[in-house]
């Protein structure tokens, strides 16, 4: 039962909440669509059904703020306001990609947005993302660093270094565990000693043991908070680990067929975060046109943003030499 | 004039650093109240205090990722990783993330720092405290790396790489630490990417980096003493960027080459320049290039185990005549 009187959201931010899920939604199902039609090579994680933790977390984070995300990132860079071209542009190696193609899918990066990084060797971004922590607290500014990872990270050894460093030196970070269920094919119980991967660690560094359902946007969002404000109020370091699970399989190649199919079935059909959330908008009396002409307008947004996506032109040969150094070169004799 | 260390030229080249530039900080294990296992960083925590000299815990990759980290917002961060073997333990953090991040943003992003690190063989310490592994990172694209050989270099290579947009390694050698040098100025900035001639010669080329290139030139004077042979001595100072020109200057009229490198044989730096010098220089070659490398074996610990296996004076004397003079 929703308790409409005591709502500490409001509607404003349960509809920016609403549109910001339905956009990771929809770009994600186009990407897996262009997929099908060999406009995207290489290889693509997909965050479908994990759209409320990059969701909240991007109606929670202020400009300027760091986030740092893995190869599965494409939602996490739309969350911060990249735009769809951008990101869809990069995966179909498109001059209008964030990196003209430089980078591809794994590692979309948006610098003027805050998206410091996709990052595909597991663990590294956990030490990276106390960097930028740590120049907002060498600088006495207060932004905030997010670093988002899966739960077969917490079994790396850099996810342990990374923790400890931001405890001991009071780090403005928050570190957000997406656990859904496995890493890669492997059921994450089989191959962790504790049951739950992050938070059962949190107590090693003295910090909290924080366990959400990352499927319910509201609980994400005011978990996000809690821990964006903690950080940014000099109070240190979160670990927050956030239940959740995903649609399609681990990669583009994948069917996953290492899940049973009722769990699958279960998660899908009652989980869904996007589907539960808007019975919620409705359930605090969100007109059911408001939330209609939200998703006209992603819609209408993400097919505009494949067709300039489409028509833009693939990069020049010459890009191979260019940007190893900051001169913009590549030369390494005279 | 003052006599100065290679040791205290590090923690002096430190600092002037970081009289310079806010945006320098130090980090790294047992660096500050401790001064360094080598005492190379003494006296910084007490000038610039906790909040720039950051005594790290044992965690390899945290410490470079949180430089990377720092330095993507512009910071100019100095990571220390105790022993060279270390950057093993985080060689992800090094040779995928640092040396990638700009080329794979599209150069949305520098990283201007610096990860020096002890390095090189002469202290007996057995394999994995001794190697000389400046070809690791010569071998990946988006690093830096350089090697000084003695105290003015230091100082004047520190300075152009903590200003230097890129990442930089900077491998000091250990068995430098305790090699003075007359000094006049401190102040010192010497570009990346240029050779230093340590002795002139017209008979031979050799080209060496850090303790090699002394050795080197200690061989060129007996060379020139006791053998009438002239040899130049080339300090490459930095593998990348290459100082090409000055070594094909130097071949171009000897004819002659050799290279003197620390790192077990294959894949040391020398072959890369050798290669380099038979695309650019065949018809000045007088006879192939000749690589005295150590042996591609572990470093051993015993004194006359490792005496014989990285190249000393003596052998380079050997080489030299042998090549020249055919003995
Ligand atoms: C150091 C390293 N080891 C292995 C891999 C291969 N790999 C890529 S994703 C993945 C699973 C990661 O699982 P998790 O952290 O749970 O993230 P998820 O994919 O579920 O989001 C593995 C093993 C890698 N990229 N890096
Ligand atoms: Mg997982």
């Amino acid at each position: 039962m929703v308790d409409k009187l005591n709502d500490d959201i409001g509607e404003e931010k349960r509809l920016q909440l609403w549109e910001m899920m339905l956009k990771l939604r929809l770009v994600e199902k186009k990407a897996y669509d262009l997929f099908l039609q060999n406009l995207i090579k290489g290889t693509s994680h997909l965050a479908l059904g994990q759209e409320a933790i990059a969701g909240a977390f991007g109606v929670a984070l202020k400009k300027g703020d760091y986030t740092f995300c893995t190869y599965r990132g494409h939602a996490h860079t739309l969350a911060r306001g990249s735009s769809i071209e951008g990101v869809l542009g990069e995966l179909m190696g498109r001059q209008c990609g964030l990196m003209k193609g430089k980078g591809g899918s794994m590692h979309l990066t948006d610098v003027d947005k805050g998206v410091m990084g996709s990052y595909a060797i597991i663990g590294a971004h956990l030490t990276i993302a106390n960097g930028t922590a740590l120049a907002s607290k060498y600088n006495k500014t207060n932004e905030v660093s997010v670093c988002f990872f899966g739960d077969g990270t917490t079994n790396i050894g850099a996810f342990h270094e990374a923790l400890n460093m931001a405890k001991i030196w009071n780090l403005p970070i928050v570190f957000v565990c997406e656990n859904n269920l496995y890493m890669e094919y492997t059921p994450i119980h089989e191959v962790t000693a504790v049951e739950h991967p992050a938070a059962d660690r949190a107590g090693a560094y003295d910090l909290d043991k924080i366990i959400v359902d990352g499927n319910d946007a509201d609980e994400m969002l005011r978990t996000a908070e809690k821990a964006i404000s903690k950080a940014r109020e000099g109070k240190g370091p979160s670990l927050i680990e956030a239940k959740t699970y995903r649609h399609s399989g681990h990669s583009r190649a994948d069917p996953g067929k290492y899940r049973p199919d009722e769990e699958v079935k279960d998660w899908m059909e009652n989980k869904d975060p996007i589907k539960n959330y808007r019975s919620k908008l409705l359930d605090f009396n969100i007109n059911e046109k408001i939330i209609s002409e939200i998703e006209e307008k992603i819609k209408d947004q993400v097919e505009k943003a494949t067709e300039i996506s489409m028509a833009s032109p693939i990069p020049e040969i010459k890009e191979i030499y260019t940007d190893v150094w900051a001169n913009g070169g590549s030369e390494w004799h005279n | 004039m003052a006599q100065l260390t290679y040791r205290a030229s590090v923690s002096l080249a430190i600092a002037q650093s970081m009289r310079k530039d806010q945006k320098v900080f130090f980090i790294g294990e047992d660096v500050g109240a401790a001064g360094g296992v080598f005492k190379a960083t003494v006296g910084l925590l007490e000038e610039f205090g906790k909040e720039r000299v950051m005594d790290a815990p044992i965690s390899e990759q945290a410490i470079l990722g949180a430089a990377m980290g720092a330095a993507m917002t512009g910071l100019r961060p100095i990571a220390e990783i105790m022993f060279s073997d270390f950057l093993a333990v985080c060689w992800d953090i090094v040779a995928n993330q640092i040396a990638k991040t700009r080329y794979m943003s599209d150069g949305q992003i520098n990283i201007p720092l610096v990860i020096r690190t002890a390095n090189g063989g002469g202290s007996k310490f057995g394999a994995q405290h001794s190697q000389s592994l400046e070809n690791w990172s010569m071998m990946i694209p988006g690093l830096k790396v350089v090697a000084p050989s003695c105290p003015s270099d230091v100082l004047g290579l520190m300075d152009s790489a903590v200003k230097d947009p890129d990442p930089v390694i900077f491998y000091e050698h250990k068995s430098l630490y305790a090699f003075k040098e007359e000094i006049e100025q401190t102040d010192l900035s010497i570009p990346i990417g240029e050779a230093n001639t340590l002795h002139e010669g017209k008979d031979i080329t050799i080209i060496g980096l850090a303790l090699m290139a002394q050795r080197a030139k200690d061989a060129a004077l007996i060379l020139k003493d006791k053998h009438d042979i002239n040899a130049k001595v080339i300090d490459l100072r930095s593998l990348v960027p290459l100082d090409l020109h000055t070594i094909k200057k130097s071949v171009i009229e000897t004819g002659h080459v050799m290279t003197v490198e620390e790192n077990p044989r294959l894949c040391g730096w020398g072959a890369e320049i050798s290669s380099l010098i038979s695309e650019h220089c065949f018809k000045n070659l007088k006879g192939p290039v000749t690589r005295v490398t150590t042996p591609h074996v572990p470093l051993p610990s015993a004194d006359i185990l490792e005496d014989n296996t990285i190249p000393s004076v003596e052998l380079i004397v050997n080489e030299v005549i042998k090549k020249l003079k055919g003995e």
